[in-house]
């Protein structure tokens, strides 16, 4: 396996974007990365996208974005993994390259999902989870992450409190971010107060439906050195699968996919997670980031929520979580957000992240994406 | 978005109407939904096994912005239920003020309407749960 670094990066706005079309956003995204990269061709390119078919009605997406982003003939392939999408289609694209098969390749995301109405895009979102055994009895995505909202507070006594506070320090962290869908600082009693969508979820628990792409350019190190960039090493790659159905789950108080996914990018790399300095966690609801950060083993179960609370996840925290605004702020394009995250790590790694959310001293950081309930969570560490 | 076919309806109607389940002959773990291929092991033998229809409630929450089909029937209690046999599953719990649904709440399962779908002139009955 080659050694592989990231060399470009580029990303849409996240929002309502009415005026701009499912490809459009998606060539966007690759034309930026392109040109941060300093490179005009590619040798092959990955698409995460969740659901083209249910949002935009349009299946073929290898094609299509190919075809709009003007690479043609080169292999482009659409990888899907709900809400993991993109972290997946980043896994493809860097084995490709570790594997010498090709040396440049383009890893990108994509979401439209406000050419729906609410009820369409609850439905495509669901389709993550157990059609037949969870859809079907009216579980929807916040409902699955309030059963284990509500398991967490049970057995840990996490409260709604502790809850609001990733909310807020999200929201904190966005409003920086000149990309991020919903830029305002909000409140916890702004949170608490606001409209109960699955009880014990409010709906600044949850993240928003956006529409967005984000692209970025893998390459073998040694290229990145020739074309003057600096390089933005991966240093560790995991994936894990669990259950489809939440219920199916011994233990739904831990997310397996992501701990065994962390599991196998840290012992990669060669490291325990005290050696990364902050993190791009899958918060596409407030009791995801805290759950996630236990079973990637940052905090003992239960002791997350205190962690937020507390501001240790902070921006000026001892591990600062999601300085982009993560899902909740920055938005979540759900086929888009694995890349966005890589992303938001490169620009903290490379020291160019705007208006005060620059992270100080910071080297390596982990990513991890999730799709739906925890049926798959990817894993990447990146190191400067 | 294409119309449900039928078959796609009937095919799941032992599991919706009488809760079948399957298990493995040599370890007794019950499977809901049944399975073809126990976990990790590729030669596992199953017999059918009706559930008992008696459970206990692990998780549960209270869906106030409901999916389109339950748009009328918001807000509602939905939980994760252990049934007698082991096997967990998602269902309703109906027939009570949903708030005061608790964890460790005895249920029985039983038969009840659960939505139509009117486009495919389908309507779909399955299992809900009431407290006792």
């Amino acid at each position: 396996m080659r050694d592989v670094a990231v060399i470009g990066i580029g990303m849409t706005k996240f929002g309502e974007l009415w005026e701009q079309s499912f490809r459009n956003l998606f060539a966007e995204a690759g034309q930026k990365a392109m040109l941060d990269a300093g490179v005009d061709k590619l040798d092959s390119m990955y698409v995460g996208c969740m659901s083209g078919g249910l949002f935009v009605g349009q299946e073929h997406l290898g094609s299509l974005m190919a075809d709009y982003l003007g690479v043609l003939p080169i292999p482009a392939t659409r990888v899907e993994s709900a809400c993991a999408s993109g972290g997946a289609a980043f896994r493809a694209a860097y084995i490709e390259v570790a594997s010498g098969m090709s040396d440049i390749v383009l890893a990108g995301g994509v979401e439209k999902m406000t050419d729906v109405d609410g009820g369409m895009a609850t439905y495509a979102l669901a389709t993550a989870a157990d059609a037949e055994y969870e859809g079907f009895h009216g579980a929807t995505f916040p409902g699955l992450y309030a059963l284990m909202a509500r398991a967490h507070m049970d057995r840990y006594g996490t409260t709604s409190e502790m809850l609001a506070h990733v909310s807020v320090k999200n929201h904190n962290n966005g409003s920086m971010n000149p990309n991020a869908q919903f830029p305002m600082k909000i409140t916890v009693d702004g949170v608490l107060n606001s409209t109960m969508v699955a009880d014990p979820l409010h709906i600044l628990d949850c993240s928003p439906i956006t529409d967005g792409a984000a692209a970025v350019i893998l390459a073998p190190v040694e290229m990145a050195e020739k074309l003057g960039v600096k390089p933005i090493r991966i240093i560790g790659a995991g994936m894990a699968s669990d259950t489809i159905a939440l219920h199916s789950r011994k233990d739904i108080t831990v997310i397996n996919s992501a701990k065994v996914a962390a599991e196998k990018a840290l012992a990669m790399a060669n490291l325990t997670i005290n050696d990364i300095d902050f993190a791009e966690v899958h918060d596409c609801f407030t009791i995801a980031e805290l759950v996630v950060l236990e079973s990637i083993g940052k905090y003992k179960p239960g002791e997350a929520g205190k962690a937020a609370m507390d501001g240790a996840t902070a921006l000026d925290g001892e591990f600062p979580v999601n300085p982009s605004g993560g899902l909740k702020s920055k938005g979540h394009p759900v086929g888009a957000t694995g890349i966005a995250q890589i992303y938001e790590i490169v620009k903290q790694l490379r020291g160019e992240a705007e208006n005060g959310r620059q992270l100080k001293n910071v080297k390596r950081a982990l990513a991890q994406n999730m799709g739906g309930s925890g049926g798959s969570s990817t894993v990447h560490i990146l190191e400067a | 978005m294409a119309r449900t076919l039928t078959a796609r309806v009937w095919r799941e109607q032992p599991q919706r109407y009488r809760m079948i389940a399957n298990k493995d002959k040599a370890t007794g773990e019950v499977y809901f939904p049944p399975r073809v291929v126990a976990p990790g092991n590729l030669n596992a033998e199953f017999e059918e096994h009706q559930l008992s229809g008696t459970g206990t409630v692990i998780t549960y929450t209270v869906i106030v912005v409901p999916p389109d089909p339950y748009a009328d029937l918001a807000p509602y209690a939905l939980a994760i239920v252990e049934t007698e046999e082991g096997a967990r599953l998602t269902c309703q719990i109906t027939d009570c003020d949903p708030y005061t649904v608790k964890i460790g709440q005895k249920v029985k399962f039983e038969f009840r309407r659960l939505y139509e779908d009117n486009e495919a002139s389908v309507i779909y009955y399955g299992y809900k749960a009431v407290m006792i």
